[in-house]
């Protein structure tokens, strides 16, 4: 199941009203709040869409509790529910904020672009990056093309895509493999 | 008993120190007389740190405002004696803000204590400085989000960290002595807890032999280290340093006895001074300069 989050909406329902931007961990903590409810409304296995489209300012605290805090919460083994998220609508400056609160805890998020393709955000090692990418480029894949397409030793690959579908950068459908944004 | 100490005829973070000099021996509930008469010019950081000098005084100081009719013309265009005047025994003429058209005010003295203030200063500030940092200081367009991002995060280190309000401004100027260019001045001051005892609330720290304030400096403004044990903690002051690091600019911090900067090439500052007159809190300035296009 597809969601879709507008984050100047919870913003304005979960702290006020007048606000655009993104600013203060209190703010970012109430509005991760308010995503996580949304999710909680939402089946055990869900694609959330979070969508910076109408936030003006985003500041490294609220980077941290929105996008770091979120993305940390639902790759633990003790996650609440299955959920991927696609983060679209990011600007250069919310980049800014976002990339330097993922390279601190070590995270990277799956970032759609206006002409709608999706880009890694975020620190990921060389054989995940290259797996993600030929996962892009096949579309739905088996872990043995993925292999070839990515140049991945047969014996290593089921343990890079496992890193990706638990760093929720990708997911498992139908017996195969996608990026997450794959299917939007 | 009443002292007076002496404003300088400037003054800045540097010639802020001439005032605290004067004032350390003066125990905390000695009245004292901040005698401006002769000063001509202040900066945000002169301005705000005198607000927050009057919060550390157990008993209400007494404030003689410049004597220059421009001087105090335009220490009231930064809503300086809207809060003075709360804080201090105001003596000599509390001038009026006039009206006019352009002003190298970005941002008036605002006091800071709340999430919600922070938000309101953000507001602000991108309403009013988008323009004149990309038309007067050639800072490029994109860079004004994160002028606002530094001004968020250097505000909520009082938020976050003193335990009591503080109070935020921004100017722009000309810098004709020291740079000969236009500059853009974030100043943030508060009388809280400082950066050593908000260090020392975090549980399980351990302190080395060494642990003094400029220590405390170092382990927060260059290593990033926060009370919290939140490893997300401690962001804010790197998105700062890599801010002014971007735009060739300058990050001093004031705490307790030390003061830690992170120097350009275009300054003579030191990165540390330690053995300075005790002052509670913390006070960060941050400059930025005129970027020099090729045209």
């Amino acid at each position: 199941m597809i969601n879709h989050i507008d984050l100047s909406t919870v913003l304005r329902r979960t702290v006020c009203d007048l606000y655009s931007d993104l600013v203060t961990r209190p703010t970012g903590a109430a509005v991760r709040d308010g995503i996580e409810k949304q999710l909680s409304e939402l089946g055990d296995r869900s694609l959330t869409v979070i969508d910076f489209s109408h936030v003006g300012l985003l500041d490294y605290s609220c980077a941290d509790e929105i996008v770091a805090k979120l993305l940390m919460r639902y790759a633990e083994a003790s996650a609440p529910r299955d959920a991927y998220f696609l983060f679209r609508g990011v600007s250069d400056s919310h980049l800014d904020a976002i990339e330097t609160v993922l390279e601190r805890h070590g995270l990277a998020i799956v970032a759609q672009a206006e002409d709608g393709t999706v880009v890694l955000v975020g620190t990921v090692d060389d054989p995940e990056r290259r797996a993600w990418e030929a996962m892009s480029r096949l579309g739905r894949a088996m872990a043995v093309d993925l292999a070839r397409e990515a140049g991945i030793a047969p014996e290593q690959v089921e343990r890079v895509i496992g890193a990706l579908c638990r760093r929720r950068l990708a997911m498992e459908l139908d017996g195969g493999y996608v990026v997450v944004g794959a299917v939007t | 008993m009443t002292t007076v100490i002496n404003l300088p005829p400037s003054l800045d973070e540097r010639t802020f120190e001439t005032v605290l000099e004067q004032l350390a021996p003066i125990p905390i509930d000695e009245k004292v007389l901040l005698d401006g008469r002769h000063t001509r010019w202040a900066s945000p950081y002169g301005l705000t740190a005198l607000l927050t000098l009057a919060q550390t005084r157990a008993e209400k100081p007494a404030l003689v405002s410049p004597e220059s009719e421009e001087t105090g013309s335009y220490w009231a265009r930064t809503g300086f004696f809207k809060h003075a005047e709360d804080l201090f025994e105001m003596h000599g003429t509390v001038h009026r803000a006039r009206a006019s058209g352009e002003s190298d005010v970005l941002l008036e003295i605002t006091s800071v204590a709340k999430s919600e203030d922070v938000h309101e200063v953000v507001g602000r500030i991108q309403q009013k400085s988008a323009s004149i940092l990309v038309k007067e200081l050639n800072i490029d367009a994109k860079a004004t989000m994160g002028f606002a991002m530094t001004l968020s995060e250097a505000c909520q280190n009082i938020v976050e960290h003193a335990g009591r309000g503080g109070w935020v401004a921004v100017q722009t100027y000309r810098w004709q002595k020291r740079l000969g260019r236009r500059v853009v001045v974030i100043a943030v001051c508060d009388a809280g807890v400082g950066f050593r005892q908000s260090l020392e609330s975090a549980q399980g720290r351990r302190m080395s032999d060494r642990w003094d304030d400029g220590m405390a400096l170092e382990e927060a403004v260059i290593r990033g280290v926060s009370r919290f044990r939140d490893p997300g903690r401690g962001q804010g002051l790197a998105g700062v340093r890599r801010y002014i690091g971007r735009w060739d600019g300058k990050l001093s911090v004031r705490s307790g006895t030390a003061r830690i900067a992170i120097v350009p090439s275009w300054d003579e500052d030191v990165p540390l001074e330690e053995k300075l007159p005790p002052f509670p809190g913390a006070q960060m300035q941050i400059t930025i300069p005129e970027r020099i296009t090729d045209r």
